[in-house]
């Protein structure tokens, strides 16, 4: 019988890349919206109209102290980014996790049980996608009103059809493994058949699906700011620094450029990490 | 001798949604077509039949993982066929069956001992990891394979998960759905003198599924030969070897491709 309890070689290259290079990226967007009051330059509220639009670091003309440049009111815009990757980050995890609930509990329940419950569920979730997505989130911040609250709130309800309907069909698939019936055979309940025997099998893809949505949030964040339906606009945001640096895309590039490009990688970085994670965790793959 | 099972009049049918009309219910398929039979306690029963012929769901029956249209399902006695599911759970420690392919029937998230032991937590029966390597032993293995997951392991060692995770409840019947057909030659023998020394150390009524009719013929003590849901043949193996009742039996019996076996082959194995 051959010894499979040595460890096995560890995998290197794209699949452990895929894991560390996000992790690496999001846990310095974490660190940076943890610690931004400590490592922040400038206050990111701070106007000074003597230092407006002063390029990033590496053009000429720049003053010391403002790396990535000060926007049309002479705000430093890494300190604004700074502080804005806390806002991205709260509304991503909490509505992520809100959509996921929601959408997970409900996919499992139709998956499982079919009949009404699986009918009810599925035409819901049919009716809920066929309201084009940001016209709908723009339409219950504009009902809720604006704050972080309605925000997060505004995203769980929009996205967590998106677990429903891939959950819905990753259980059914499950439920008719030879397990299930075998957690039957050993006297098992329905519901703790449900919970222990095939949510551990759909566990992955919803780890793939909550990252994904994370990365999803922050889009959507940045989509509401971008139309100032997001947050107080006292409260630096991606999204609105993106709407600012648009209108001053010719003379001042970088107001633009720099929060894009951390809402760019942040989003990948998310939507990479769980097909990493699926990975990483999957005994099966492994 | 007494019969575990007596089967009276069982009909069974599935709707068959190929043939649905726009409108209206789909038309059902009869898979067992109102038979009655009887299953002797303490003895290894085969069911076999080519494929189609509704073995498997006339096991299922058996052990209520299905609900027979009409017809009376005894089982010691106490009829079981129409029972809902909370009243069969305090029944199924004694209706155990093991599956064809182990690994789709044991949780590829669990470990072993967690297969192992969760039925017999649930009737009471133990169920720390200590039982479960108890279990394992009894069917074989090592103590050791109590934390690995079943990818980790071959399919006969997978399968003999599957007869330790039945036999741990130490039930009174166990269905045996084709457990070896997804196993190699040497594998088979192994598990097969398992499963024949296990029944008779534990007294068990086995019903074993199977269209391998050299294999029932040696493991086997009683035979039920089904075609299209219709009993065809039964009786003592000796019996319907020697004398096959049907046409169906004989076209069975002459597919055997080894007719002349030590009648220890798998003994030795």
């Amino acid at each position: 019988m051959a010894d499979i309890t040595a460890p096995r070689a560890r995998r290197i290259g794209p699949i452990n890349l895929r894991l560390w290079l996000p992790l690496f990226w999001i846990a310095l967007v974490i660190a940076a919206a943890l610690f931004a009051p400590l490592i922040a330059p400038h206050d990111p509220l701070e106007q000074d109209l003597m230092l407006e639009r002063l390029p990033p670091w590496f053009v000429a003309g720049t003053e010391p102290g403002y790396w990535l440049g000060t926007d049309s009111l002479g705000r430093d815009v890494l300190s604004r980014m700074i502080f804005g990757a806390r806002i991205a980050l709260i509304v991503s995890f909490t509505a992520a996790l809100a959509a996921c609930l929601v959408g997970t509990t409900l996919g499992l329940i139709a998956g499982f049980f079919g009949g009404w419950w699986d009918r009810v569920i599925s035409r819901l979730v049919d009716i809920w996608m066929a309201f084009p997505p940001v016209l709908f989130a723009v339409l219950l911040v504009a009902v809720l009103g604006t704050g972080l609250g309605s925000v997060i709130l505004a995203i769980a309800v929009i996205d967590w059809t998106r677990f429903a309907r891939v959950i819905r069909a990753e259980t059914m698939v499950q439920a008719r493994m030879d397990y299930v019936d075998s957690a039957r055979i050993g006297g098992a309940h329905r519901m703790t058949t449900l919970i222990s025997e095939i949510l551990p099998n759909v566990l992955p893809s919803v780890i793939a699906l909550l990252t994904l949505e994370m990365g999803i949030a922050v889009i959507v964040e940045a989509i509401l700011s971008f139309v100032n339906l997001s947050i107080s606009s006292d409260d630096p945001t991606w999204g609105a620094m993106i709407a600012e640096g648009r209108g001053a895309i010719h003379f001042a590039w970088w107001v633009l450029l720099f929060p894009l490009i951390a809402l760019f990688l942040t989003v990948l970085s998310f939507s990479t990490l769980g097909e990493g994670l699926k990975r990483h965790f999957d005994p099966v793959l492994q | 001798m007494s019969a575990l099972f007596s089967v009276r009049d069982l009909r069974l049918s599935f709707p068959d949604r190929a043939h649905k009309p726009l409108f209206g219910p789909a038309p059902r398929n009869e898979v067992l077509k109102g038979f009655s039979l009887d299953i002797p306690e303490g003895r290894i029963t085969g069911i076999v039949g080519e494929s189609g012929s509704g073995k498997s769901t006339f096991g299922r029956v058996l052990v209520r993982l299905l609900e027979p249209d009409s017809g009376q399902v005894l089982f010691d006695g106490q009829e079981i066929g129409h029972l809902d599911e909370a009243a069969l759970r305090p029944l199924r420690r004694d209706l155990q069956m093991i599956f064809q392919d182990p690994m789709s029937s044991l949780n590829p998230r669990h470990r072993v001992w967690r297969i192992i032991s969760q039925p017999m937590k649930r009737y009471g029966r133990g169920g720390t990891k200590a039982d479960a390597i108890a279990a394992l032993e009894k069917v074989g293995l090592p103590p050791t394979f109590a934390e690995r997951y079943p990818h980790e392991l071959s399919g006969g060692q997978r399968q003999r998960v599957g007869i330790a995770r039945a036999i741990a409840l130490e039930p009174r019947f166990i269905l045996a759905d084709e457990i070896v057909s997804g196993l190699d030659v040497s594998s088979q023998a192994q598990v097969l003198s398992l499963l024949k020394t296990l029944a008779r150390d534990m007294g068990l009524t086995v019903a074993f599924i199977s269209h391998d009719l050299s294999v029932i013929r040696h493991l086997c003590d009683h035979v039920i030969v089904l075609n299209h849901g219709e009993i065809v043949d039964h009786g003592p193996v000796v019996e319907v070897f020697e004398a096959p009742k049907s046409e169906i039996t004989k076209t069975l019996l002459s597919a055997i491709p080894l007719p002349e076996l030590d009648d220890d082959w798998f003994d030795e194995a």
